[in-house]
């Protein structure tokens, strides 16, 4: 039930200043695809393009074609509500609901939903989400506890559980190991090389490390400038982009020479 | 910027008074007033102000002799800063001593229970007053709820359109500079509001409860607009982008998300502003009047209400009636201090959970 | 007002049909409407309650001269009677309650120790919770009878000045009393603003002073108040907004007239546009009615001047300091 996505030729404005400029990439199904490149080149703000999240930020919008096995996400007729249902997210901090318990928060894409369903049916998805994200038997014990009170990692795959107990068939990561610990980061590694068998996975990184860990494929973003858009420089299979990239510029900001 | 004086001696211990210098000070000020308030034959409000008069002058001057003049000054202005505190405090502990030992004895079953209609006493054949406040409370009750039924919606309602929706627009703009101005309409011209409202509508005469809830929302919106306004800002973007990415609506995201999260600020807002237009008078005077019987529709005819009780029982004038005004003053009192504790109570327990 | 939203175990096409989009959204248009509606409420009522005021108070402006007399001989002569006599009481009270205000403001945030000045800020707090119509029972009932051997001190030994003019009142309930009764419950307002504006001065500010060797008071004077004069002036406005709009605290402390008169002690005294209201509002002469309307209108054109130009004066500093 993975999905694909295509993007073609895609444009980000904030109000008149272009942020992203041609972006052109394949994001293969039941793969993860890893963004990298320096800070303010604009792989957060195309990231949430894909589930138009951008939608959020006053002034934002965008040209070009995304679309998602076929389907184009910017049609007209599509409600974003129902992109982000299909496309779910997890964020650079984790951010569980404070007024809820674990359990409420795992299933909180559905409650907030008004959806109904059987206890029996909602606790078969709380433990499906909460082993789905590797949490199931540090909380199991204490699921009606809040949320909030867990450490920083556990909330952070809390988040996760709650992202795929709605079932999308894509899942956006922003940097969602950037304000854990190296123990919870290796632990939420594992849990993406575990999901890929599910979901088509695509992760913003400032860690080259991880994206080399983690993905298949790598897309460097990179400024032309300051004060001009950010694009696309390379997208290749993260393997040969770590050893025999395309572009120069690739080469110095995976070798460290700048960025 | 003026330089300051250079300090002649380079020692750094030259001149300084000991840390227990303004403890001394206070004794032998007390002692000295006390002192001639005994040869001269004084009450205790003058004792305490002579007494307070010398220490506020004998700190600086003993500064000034051992330290520089610069200290003097600073010793000066602390003195005096003290002396306001404790002056500040007279008033109020006056005002709750007076009220309390004043509206104590005045208080008992029958005075909660009764109201003020004149009934027959079967024992003297004469025509007594129930000498009790039960309408004023009901009334006030009633009217204070319809201002809550009123003003809580519009108000939350406008907070969240400021918050979410409005992000700075020119309505948003408009309507916090209309909340602001609200904020500083005088009582008396909202109770008047309500008054030319109703008499317009209804013909002159008219009193209702109604009325006065409409004079006390008024008053009310302003506070719960600010108060919710606040609140829902403190909600971080974080969880409304957790809720949109879950694919939730933005005004499920408000209700299910934004609202309990800022829960417990917006109801203590509510709380203080319940305990803010409890207690006034003025347009509840004007809009709703006076009764002596209990009245509890809140759409017909005048209603008495506490303070309007307090009020009215001063100016019959009479050892009762002032007994009863007391009386009333301190239910009030009572009332408006559990509202304001429970509203800190409340918020204690809702504080935003800054755990992470 | 619920939705159900597909099922989301089923794996639907994204677009289902024209309408797919509408169903979410209609919910959200509903809610953002009645959010809207809210906010525009508030602001018809505000007009409602100027035209309505202006409607029904309009012919007090040109009322028959006859019904201001004894006091005065025309509206423009009576309102500016009460107006004087709302701004006197009004700047007594300031005078009482803007000293002690900033001393306390002080108090709590730079000299009493973080034990004292948190209970302390509470029990100010404490006092602005107090209903107005407590304070005037006390002012009347217990401050002006124990305040009488002052009034006539006054009156003995600075009768010179017009302000104790005498006869010092038998009873004490004088505009002097209002006035300080009016001062104890300006002074939380004030204090509350200013203890805000003092506790945000930067710190390095007065570090930099402190480490120049400066004592406290002159840390103060020279880094805490230049910061916030302008939220100290803002602060005494709104403290005259809510001495000029008050009602029962004034009309329960003295008895009134609309006369002119600096005599603070006397039993006879200038009454305020606010106790003037609450005092004739049951008159049967529905012109005068129409008179109190009027002056209703015109106090609530004052109190909006006073607190348009305190947010002007605030929002200036505010800018001033970015």
């Amino acid at each position: 039930m993975a999905k694909s996505i295509d993007v073609s030729d895609v444009n980000i404005y904030y109000g008149d200043f272009k942020a992203v400029e041609g972006v052109n990439m394949t994001i293969k199904a039941k793969a993860v695809t890893a963004f990298i490149g320096p800070s303010g080149c604009g792989k957060s703000t195309f990231l949430r393009t894909l589930n138009r999240m951008h939608e959020v930020i006053p002034g934002a919008r965008v040209e070009g074609k995304i679309t998602v096995s076929g389907q184009d996400l910017y049609d007209p007729a599509v409600d974003p509500v129902e992109v982000r249902r299909m496309v779910g997210m997890v964020f650079q901090r984790p951010n569980p609901f404070p007024t809820m318990s674990i359990y409420d928060n795992v299933l909180a894409g559905n409650k907030l939903n008004a959806k109904r369903m059987k206890k029996a049916e909602a606790d078969e998805i709380v433990e499906k989400s909460l082993r789905g994200a590797n949490l199931w038997n540090e909380v199991k014990d204490r699921l009606g506890k809040p949320g909030m009170g867990l450490s920083g990692g556990q909330q952070q795959r809390l988040c996760i559980a709650r992202a795929i107990a709605v079932e999308p068939q894509v899942l956006l990561m922003d940097e969602p190991c950037s304000a854990l610990d190296p123990i919870s980061t290796a632990a939420i590694e594992d849990l993406i090389h575990e999901l890929k068998d599910r979901y088509t996975i695509v992760i913003v990184t400032h860690n080259m490390q991880q994206a080399a860990r983690v993905s298949d494929d790598t897309g460097f973003f990179n400024l032309k400038a300051a004060g001009q858009p950010g694009h696309l420089v390379e997208f290749n299979p993260t393997k040969k982009m770590f050893t025999n990239p395309d572009s120069e510029s690739t080469e110095a900001y995976i070798s460290g020479r700048f960025g | 910027m003026t330089t300051f004086d250079t300090i002649e001696s380079e020692r750094l211990y030259s001149g300084r008074l000991p840390a227990y210098a303004p403890y001394l000070v206070l004794l032998i000020a007390f002692a000295a007033s006390g002192l001639l308030a005994l040869l001269l034959g004084w009450g205790i409000v003058p004792f305490v102000i002579v007494g307070g008069l010398i220490a506020v002058v004998g700190m600086p001057a003993w500064s000034a002799v051992v330290e520089n003049r610069r200290a003097a000054t600073d010793r000066l202005v602390t003195s005096v800063i003290w002396a306001a505190f404790a002056v500040t405090l007279v008033p109020l502990v006056w005002l709750i001593w007076v009220v309390i030992s004043k509206g104590v004895p005045a208080i008992d079953l029958s005075f909660l229970t009764h109201d003020m209609v004149q009934r027959l006493d079967p024992a003297t054949g004469k025509l007594v007053a129930g000498g009790g406040l039960e309408h004023a409370l009901i009334g006030t009750l009633l009217v204070t709820l319809g201002a809550v039924v009123i003003s809580v919606p519009i108000g939350l309602f406008t907070a969240i359109y400021l918050v979410e929706y409005g992000k700075r627009n020119r309505i948003a703009k408009v309507v916090t500079f209309l909340v602001d101005v609200m904020t500083g309409i005088p009582s008396i011209v909202a109770g008047l509001f309500g008054l030319a409202l109703f008499t317009l509508i209804f013909g002159v005469g008219t009193r209702m409860g109604i009325m006065g809830s409409i004079a006390l929302s008024l008053l009310m919106i302003p506070t719960v607009v600010r108060s919710g306004e606040e609140m829902m800002r403190l909600v971080p973007d974080d969880l409304r982008e957790a809720s949109y990415a879950l694919g939730v609506p933005k005004w499920r995201t408000i209700v299910k998300v934004v609202i309990p999260t800022a829960l417990g600020g917006i109801v203590t807002g509510i709380m203080l502003a319940i305990s803010r237009v409890i207690g006034e008078t003025a347009p509840l005077l004007v809009a709703v009047g006076a009764a002596e019987a209990v009245n509890s529709n809140l759409f017909s005819g005048r209603m008495m209400t506490l303070p309007v009780f307090i009020m009215t029982q001063y100016s019959t004038a009479t050892p009762q009636g002032y007994a009863r005004a007391w009386g009333g003053a301190l239910i009030l009192i009572v009332i408006v201090m559990v509202l304001n504790l429970a509203a800190r109570i409340i918020s204690k327990i809702f504080a935003p959970k800054t755990g992470r | 007002m619920s939705t159900t939203p597909p099922d989301l175990e089923t794996e639907e096409p994204l677009i289902q049909g024209p309408y797919a989009g509408v169903k979410f959204g209609r919910g959200d248009k509903a809610f953002s409407t009645v959010a809207l509606a809210s906010g525009v409420t508030i602001l018809v009522t505000l007009a409602a309650v100027f035209v309505f005021l202006f409607i029904k108070g309009l012919p007090g402006f040109t009322a028959d001269p006859e019904i201001f007399k004894p006091s005065s001989d025309s509206f423009w002569g009576y309102v500016g009677r009460l107006l004087f006599g709302t701004t006197f009481a009004a700047i007594i009270a300031l005078l009482i309650a803007v000293p002690f205000s900033f001393a306390l403001a002080l108090f709590i945030s730079h000299y009493a120790p973080r034990r004292i000045a948190t209970p302390v800020a509470y029990v100010i707090d404490l006092l602005a919770a107090v209903p107005s119509v407590v304070f005037g029972l006390w002012g009347a009932r217990t401050l002006a009878v124990s305040s009488q051997p002052v009034q006539r001190w006054f009156d003995h030994n600075l009768g010179w000045l017009p302000f104790f003019k005498g006869p010092a009142s038998a009873t004490g309930r004088t505009i002097l009393i209002a006035g300080v009764v009016l001062a104890i419950m300006c002074i939380p307002i004030i204090t509350a603003i200013c203890r805000e504006v003092f506790s945000q001065t930067p710190r390095l500010n007065e570090e930099a002073a402190l480490a120049l060797g400066a004592t406290r008071w002159e840390m103060v004077r020279y880094a805490v108040f230049p910061h916030s004069r302008s939220g100290m002036v803002a602060a005494v406005m709104l403290g005259l907004g809510r001495a000029l709009g008050e009602t029962m605290a004034v009309s329960m402390v003295m008895s009134s007239t609309p006369i002119i008169t600096l005599n603070m002690i006397s039993s006879t005294n200038s009454a305020t546009i606010a106790s003037n209201i609450a005092a004739n509002y049951k008159a049967e002469d529905n012109r005068i009615q129409t008179v109190l309307l009027a002056t209703g209108l015109v106090l609530f054109l004052f109190t909006f001047l006073v607190n348009f130009v305190a947010r002007y004066v605030a929002g200036r500093g505010e800018r001033g300091q970015r």
